[in-house]
Order: structure tokens, then sequence, then C-alpha cells
């Protein structure tokens, strides 16, 4: 009974050693690697070798700081613009889907279904000069005659909007259709007004939806070089771009490990922080 | 004003979904572009030329078939470790239960470009060639966390005493788990195999780095971005994106039907 007892103990840890073995081999340690990549020194032709080259990240930083910050800045921007266009619309599936609901989620999850390329080298199509959208901003004005979109930091957070949107309406629209309903109709039973029970309640109660979907657009839009490569120029190109032409064209890899480093690092900071301002809000609200 | 503001959300819900259908829209309708030159942006006439023959450029066929390899033995793998540990997760208590979670979890909040970047930085400095097997691996590892969240998640409501009943009728361990567990769980592995193989056919940052001279749809099409997308692309897109949508209508209707039985 006892030696029973002691293999069931062990069935877990059989049942996760292969997945979690996968994971430790090719996610873990090539953490490892990139760290011992970043601290190399020497070039392409004389090979790579480990000498604590810690200025590899200084000069990464100091090289590359515009893309670094604009990444941010473009990330930041599309992670707002998604929760405007997404909140109100998960908040209607949620509240007055009804049996359409889950067809309704269906069409807001029906961008990923289109190649992530394909999806964004459309945007070219309709954004390009001689496009709809031009043509109509021209005529109300809004941009000069010669104005254009495609090839300019609107383009590209627009892209990167579009792309990711789906990220941040999902975890909303979870977290709103969870809502108790009678909690709402209670405060408005107590005389808060309709906008009041909605700031109160509801905008509280959705906000682990909030808090997810922010961290999951604004992680995979801050790494992101698929927009700002298709739809921008090189004035717009963001850190990613840099990573990805040092490791795969330029061959600089421990700059380009140091630059991967440092993009982790600001993303986990900010998320940290993100993550403590909504934290002691909450306690504090 | 109650009325105005409810027809305003609606309203407002109303643009935001044709904000996300408009460049699906574009997709299809360039599929059925007549092009001038090379590149497909602006409308020039109606043709089905592309669909009779959505092969027709060089290499295209190829990667697609190359795509369609690495997507199915990927999702394959992920499935089977990805639902070994929704099962250790929702089954039994253990220690490092947090640790797993977390590193479950770390992968999908890492951008790709640094998953990519690292992963090439492993195989750089250990001297291993890139090509398909390099994207298997990939693959099989950004897949595996969609699988554990996905199988978890529809295991959590599992009815643990039908496997009572069958070991109380005398069935073994082993002959429980395939007679009564796997049939019952198996529309969660269907569910988490057919995000691996979604999210694997749509990846192209994670396989840029590591795909060497291997070439995948999606890397197909980045090259091709730079000199002309021919509208065979679209087409390939729209079948795509018809396929999964199909696919997840079954899978929704399914839902609901099955929602309403218990109803």
């Amino acid at each position: 009974m006892g030696a029973l007892l002691r293999r069931r103990g062990g069935i877990p840890y059989l049942l996760l050693g292969p997945g979690l073995g996968w994971l430790a081999v090719f996610f873990v340690v090539p953490m490892y690697y990139l760290a011992y990549t970043s601290l190399q020194t020497g070039d392409l032709f004389a090979g790579f070798r480990f000498a604590w080259e810690w200025t590899n990240y200084g000069d990464a930083i100091a090289t590359y700081h515009e893309q670094f910050i604009r990444s941010l800045e473009y990330a930041g921007l599309a992670t707002a613009i998604a929760f405007a266009v997404s909140y109100p619309l998960a908040y209607w599936i949620a509240f007055r889907g009804g049996r359409w609901k889950n067809v309704l989620l269906l069409l807001v999850i029906a961008p990923f279904f289109v190649t992530y390329l394909i999806r964004t080298l459309a945007w070219q199509t309709i954004l390009s000069d001689s496009g709809p959208v031009v043509g109509i901003l021209r005529d109300l004005g809004v941009v000069g005659a010669d104005g254009r979109l495609l090839a300019t930091s609107t383009a590209v957070v627009a892209g990167i909007t579009y792309n990711f949107l789906p990220f941040m309406a999902l975890p909303l629209y979870v977290s709103l259709e969870q809502i108790d309903k009678r909690l709402v109709e209670a405060a408005q039973d107590l005389y808060a007004s309709k906008f009041q029970a909605f700031l109160r309640v509801t905008l509280p109660l959705s906000a682990p939806g909030i808090f997810a979907g922010t961290l999951l657009t604004f992680i995979p839009a801050a790494g992101d070089f698929i927009n700002a490569r298709l739809l921008g120029t090189p004035e717009q190109f963001m850190i990613g771009n840099v990573i990805q032409s040092k490791f795969l064209v330029v061959l600089d890899y421990p700059g380009a490990a140091a630059l991967s480093f440092v993009l982790m690092a600001s993303i986990l900071v900010l998320v940290a922080a993100y993550a403590r301002a909504l934290g002691t809000e909450r306690l504090t609200g | 004003m109650t009325v105005v503001r409810h027809h305003a959300l609606t309203a407002y819900a109303a643009l935001a979904l044709a904000y996300l259908m408009l460049p699906i829209a574009v997709v299809v309708l360039f599929s059925f572009n007549d092009p001038a030159g090379r590149f497909n942006y602006t409308w020039q006439g109606f043709t089905l030329d592309s669909w009779k023959n959505p092969f027709g450029v060089p290499g295209l066929e190829e990667a697609m078939w190359t795509s369609l390899e690495i997507a199915a033995l990927a999702a394959l793998a992920a499935t089977a470790l990805g639902t070994l540990i929704a099962l250790a997760l929702v089954r039994y208590r253990f220690r490092g239960r947090g640790s797993t979670n977390l590193l479950i979890f770390l992968p999908m909040s890492t951008p790709e470009v640094v998953m990519g970047a690292s992963l090439l930085a492993l195989f750089l400095n250990l001297g291993v060639a890139r090509g398909f097997w390099t994207i298997f691996i990939a693959h099989v590892m950004f897949d595996i966390s969609f699988v554990v969240v996905t199988v978890k998640a529809r295991l959590v409501g599992f009815d643990r005493s039908l496997e009572e009943a069958a070991m109380d009728l005398g069935a073994t361990p082993l002959v429980t788990f395939l007679r009564v567990t796997l049939p019952l769980i198996a529309p969660a592995i269907l569910a988490g195999a057919l995000i691996a193989f979604a999210l694997s056919i749509d990846d192209f940052v994670i396989t840029n780095f590591n795909a060497g001279q291997t070439v995948t749809f999606p890397i197909y099409v980045w090259g091709a971005a730079r000199v002309g997308v021919p509208p065979q692309v679209n087409v390939i897109g729209t079948l795509i994106f018809v396929i999964a949508l199909g696919v997840m209508l079954v899978n929704v209707l399914l839902q609901t039907r099955r929602q309403k039985g218990v109803a």
C-alpha cells in the first residue's frame, strides 16, 4: 500500500516531465544563451567569444534609444486605442448579445483567421496613396492634396492596433460577461444613475479583464517589427526591427542579444509598475 | 435620451465590427483582382484566374506544404505534451505547482522577437543548422502553453464520478482512462490541437529567426512583400480564413446545441 501511494505521488511528475522538459530546453536554456551571446565580443569573421562585454548594453541603449522609446510609444498608443474600440464592443456583446454572443465573439477573433502578414498587407492596400481612405481624407481637407497615410507613424500604429485588438477584446468580454447583472440593478435601485452604476460597479468589476487585455496587447506590440516594416519606413522602425536586422542581416549577434534583453527588461519593469498601480488602486478604491 | 444612448452603443459596436471585418473583405476582394503590374494594390478588374490556378507562382505550393507539414507535426507533439501537463495540473496536487504555472505562462507573455532571438542564440552557440526541424522545435515550444490553457479550461468541469463508476465496475486504471476518460476529454484535446495548428501555420516572427533556408507560407509572403504580392497569396489567405471560420462555426454550433440539451 505504501509503495502504491509513493507511485501515485510520482504520477504528476511523469505527466509534467516531457512538456516542461521541452520548455526548459527550448525556452529557458535559450534565455541563458541569449545572455551569454549578449556579453560576447568579436565579429563574424574572427568569430565571437565570451568576454563579459558589458559595453554591448551601453552601446545598444546609446545607439538605439530612439527606437526603444518609439516602440514603447507606439505600443502604448495602440493599446489605448484598442481599449477605446474594444471596451464598448465587449460591453455590447456581453450585455446585449443575447443568443448571438458566440457568433459575435467569433467575428471579433475573425482577423486571427487571416494570416498575420496578409491582414497587414491588406492595410497597405487600404491606406495606400490611391486608396479610398486617403481619398476621403483629402476631400475633407484633413490631409493636404499630397497628404498620405502609408509610410507614416499613423499607419504603423493603426496596423499594430488592428493586429492585436482581439487580445484586448477577448479578456474584456470574459470579465464583463461574468459580472452579476443584479449588482448593476442593485446600484440603480439605490438611486445611482446609469452612468454612476457603470463607473462604480461595472468598470471596477471588469478590472481583471482590463489588466489582462492591456498586457496581452502591449507586450506583443512593443516587440513587433512587421507593422513598421510593411506600413512604415525606417523613420518608423521599432526596436524589433533593429533586433531582427542585427540578428539576420547585419549578423551583429552580441548587439542584437543585448537589445533583446533590454527590451525584455523594460517590458518587465513596465508590467510590474502597472500591476502595482492597478493593485494599490483597487485596495484604496 | 436613453433610446439615443441605447442605439449609440449599438452603432459604435457595429462600427467596431465593421472595422474588424474591413481588411478581411479586402483580402477576399483582391483575390479576384487582375493586377496590371507586380503590385496588387489597386483594383483593376474581376478575374477568376488566381482561383483557377492558386499555385501558379513559383515556390508558393512548396511553401504551403512545408507549413502544413510543420503545423501538423508541431500540433501533434504540442498537444500530447500539453494535454499531459493539463491533466497533471487539474487532477493532482504536487509540489512545484506555482513554478509549473509560471513556466506555462512565461512563453505567452514574452515578445515573440525575444523568443525567436533566444532560440537562434541557442542554435548558433551549439552550431545547430537551422531548417525544418528547428522550426518544428520552436513551434512546439510556443504551442505547448496554449494547449495547456485550452485543455485545462475544459477539464475543470469534468465529472469524476464516471471514472469512479468504471473503477467500481472492475475496470483497471488503464482501461478506465482509455474507455472513459479519453473519449470524454477528446473535444478538449481537439480544441487544443486546432489552436496549436492555427498558431503554427500563422507564425512568422519566431520562424523568421530559426528557418535557415526553409520557406514556410508566411516566410514566402514576407519575401513576396518586397517585390509585389501575387493575388494567389490572397487566394490562399482566403482559403485559410474560410476553413478556420468553418471549423470554429461548427464548434460554436455544437456548443450551443450541447448547452440547449443540458437546459
